[in-house]
């Protein structure tokens, strides 16, 4: 399964993510290399959300570990990783400027350009005065995708970008995306709408019950039964 | 995991009994030690002998809060889920023991001194350590499992650099008040001392034990949580979410 | 990456900025103490002479409330749409956040405090027989005394169930120490007598607990 290009950019073994009485991740081994988009799909509960949060470092795994670009320590590596949640991770209050000048400082970028820059790329207008609270959910998704993009990061780390996006906001979306790739970033997108995503990802991530069941290079669901019951417990 | 489960379980067996008989035999001397084989107190009377209680639960209590520091510090150092389990249990024990000072105290001091509470120095040090520990306890509660070990463990080294300035700022608040004359002070009867020492000893082992069941109990709860856990996912018609 | 207190500086005026445009919190805010204030009046109606006596409990009591209904706020801009996952995401020091969030919070209980206390005076109708400076000394480091504890267990409190209970309980007991220390201060002041050893107290409360905040601050803020 594994590809031929170089070293993997990620490599996630044997992660498990424990909540209480709850096992989001129950053993994710896996090796990701670089310069291609990845599509995570799987059903409520798979596990997708926590393993995209897991590789972001917002979560300690319970057991299991995490290497990317070479560092165990996502704190090492946090200038190359763009992480995009389900909510905006922006301040309704602000403009789309402010809220971007704000985040560039954190990233250490100074230069008043690069803001302009991001919003543009993801087609919005960096003059809009409206704070982003009263945006609607698709400029305001594309807002939060290019804080996002952002630090020009070498990993971009997105969970569920096209929810209540509009079908044409979305394919802009995934043309950009795709072209992101195709300068070298390495791409992982958590979403429901995998149709969005067949042609433009590399390879899809097929999660259930908080293990990666399969991945394949085609847009289409393995049998997942015999899979479950065949799992030996130990 | 069930093999070493049933390891540590034998071990236990063993040792428990031993332990618990011991612990019967040095409560019930330290009892009757307390009650019928200490002197009765000149000017107090009988009313005095609950300083036997008193005063070991006190010292239980302390010894416990400090555990529970030790092992919230080794927790945010080293990780390891055996030392927040220590940290649970010597808080909650420790609490328990707490509870017992507050209440003997009031109990005694109602009859030598004609006041159930008084601004006292060593029993306002020890409410608000209780405060403190209660509110851990409470903080513990009250946090999802996940980040409960970290934050806990923040707030017991928070809650221990507390207990100085406590203490100061309660000895100085003290000092310069008016207070009901203390019995005594100073030199202690050696055979008081004797019975003291010997209740405190039965005290702490009893503490011990309990802390050690209850160790054992939340260990098991956590390794069944966590199988449970990991079996949960495997059977969607269980799904815990 | 720039300084930290370049981090800390941009946060604090985004902080201050967001507070402005909404002014919702600091107006009701405000009314509160000023409810505070009026309702602890009506409570105790001292002579002058009495009112010397326990008006450092009064004062520091209400300033004590307020400043929970503020504390309880500072967190609650960053948990909507999850923001504080950006900051975490990012190469920020989490002790930048901590020390803008303390210092923006400083402000903001400061500014209550100043509105509440005229009205004590002229409802109380208080004059110091102490030196006035050492009333606003006092102030100061009680104020920061709360305020850093109430900032670090505001965020402790961030992820637990009914959080905004979470917060007295967590920060009273461990106050205690500084409680005591600004009442008897204030009333020691207000009556003509000396203060050093609070005063020594509470600077040594407000070192001890700002160092090991700021230690624990990036453990707290990523306990997950």
């Amino acid at each position: 399964m594994t590809e031929t290009a170089p070293v993997p950019v990620i490599t996630v073994s044997n992660l498990i993510k424990q909540f209480g009485r709850f096992a989001a991740l129950r053993g994710v081994t896996a090796e990701f290399s670089g310069g291609k988009l990845y599509a995570i799909l799987g059903d409520n509960g798979a596990g997708k959300t926590t393993l995209l949060r897991t590789l972001a470092g917002l979560n300690q795994p319970s057991s299991g570990e995490v290497t990317i670009l070479g560092a165990s320590k996502f704190h090492d590596i946090c200038q190359q990783v763009g992480y995009m949640a389900h909510p905006s991770l922006l301040y309704d209050e602000m403009s789309g400027m402010e809220n971007l000048e704000y985040f560039a400082r954190l990233y250490g970028i100074t230069s008043g350009t690069r803001c302009a820059e991001v919003i543009r790329a993801v087609g919005l207008d960096p003059e809009l005065v409206r704070p982003v609270g009263q945006y609607s959910q698709g400029m305001r998704q594309r807002m939060s995708l290019a804080r996002a993009l952002l630090n020009d990061p070498k990993i971009l780390l997105l969970d569920e970008p096209f929810s209540n996006v509009d079908l044409h906001s979305a394919t802009e979306m995934v043309r950009l995306l795709a072209g992101t790739r195709d300068q070298g970033k390495t791409i992982f997108i958590v979403t429901h709408q995998a149709a969005l995503l067949e042609g433009a990802a590399d390879e899809f991530v097929w999660m259930e019950y908080g293990k990666i069941v399969a991945r394949t290079r085609e847009l289409k669901r393995p049998a997942s039964s015999g899979e479950r019951s065949g799992e030996s417990t130990k | 995991m069930i093999q070493s489960l049933n390891d540590s379980n034998d071990s236990m067996k063993r040792a428990f009994p031993i332990l618990g008989v011991l612990t019967a035999i040095l409560l019930s001397y330290g009892l009757y030690m307390a009650l019928v084989g200490a002197p009765t107190e000149r000017t107090m009377g009988d009313v005095q002998r609950i300083f036997y209680y008193h005063v070991p639960s006190a010292w239980t209590a302390f010894i416990l809060f400090f555990v529970n520091f030790g092992a919230s510090v080794f927790y945010l150092i080293k990780r390891r889920p055996a030392a927040d389990i220590v940290a649970l249990v010597s808080a909650e024990v420790g609490v328990v023991f707490c509870t017992i000072v507050l209440v003997t105290g009031p109990i005694w001091a109602r009859p030598v001194w004609g006041i159930w509470w008084t601004w006292d120095m060593r029993l306002t040090s020890t409410l608000v350590l209780w405060l403190i520990y209660v509110s851990y306890l409470f903080l513990r509660r009250f946090s999802s499992s996940g980040q409960t070990p970290t934050l806990a463990a923040a707030l017991a080294v928070l809650g221990a650099l507390c207990v100085p300035f406590v203490y100061f700022s309660i000895w100085f608040f003290r000092t310069q008040h008016p207070q009901p004359v203390m019995g005594g002070g100073g030199s202690i009867d050696p055979r008081m001392l004797h019975v003291l020492l010997i209740n405190w000893l039965a005290f702490s082992c009893f503490a011990f034990l309990v802390c050690w069941s209850r160790y054992r109990l939340e260990k098991l709860q956590r390794d069944v949580d966590q199988a449970h856990a990991l079996e949960s996912l495997l059977d969607p018609r269980r799904g815990v979410r | 990456m720039s300084a930290p207190t370049g981090i800390t500086r941009v946060t604090l005026l985004k902080d201050l900025r967001l507070e402005w445009r909404s002014k919702d919190a600091i107006n009701s805010m405000l009314f509160f103490s000023l409810l505070v204030v009026v309702v602890f009046s009506f409570s105790f109606d001292p002579s002058a002479e009495e009112s010397r006596q326990i008006a450092g409990g009064l004062i520091w009591v209400a300033f004590l409330f307020a400043a929970v209904v503020a504390l309880n706020q500072t967190w609650a801009r960053e948990i909507r749409n999850q923001v504080l996952d950006a900051y975490r995401v990012s190469p920020a020091p989490a002790n930048s956040l901590f020390a803008a969030k303390v210092l923006g919070n400083f402000i903001f209980v400061t500014v209550l405090e100043a509105l509440m206390t005229p009205l004590f005076i002229v409802f109380y109708r208080l004059r110091a027989l102490g030196p006035a400076w050492q009333l606003l000394l006092v102030a100061v480091l009680g104020t920061w005394a709360l305020v850093v504890n109430g900032t670090f267990f505001a965020a402790m409190s961030l992820r637990t169930r009914s959080r905004e209970i979470m917060l007295p309980l967590l920060l009273f007991p461990i106050s205690i120490p500084a409680i005591l220390a600004m009442v008897q201060s204030t009333t020691a002041i207000l009556n003509g007598e000396g203060a050093r050893f609070w005063i020594v107290l509470l600077v040594t409360y407000d070192l001890v607990f700002t160092t090991v905040c700021l230690l624990l601050f990036e453990t707290v803020l990523n306990a997950e």
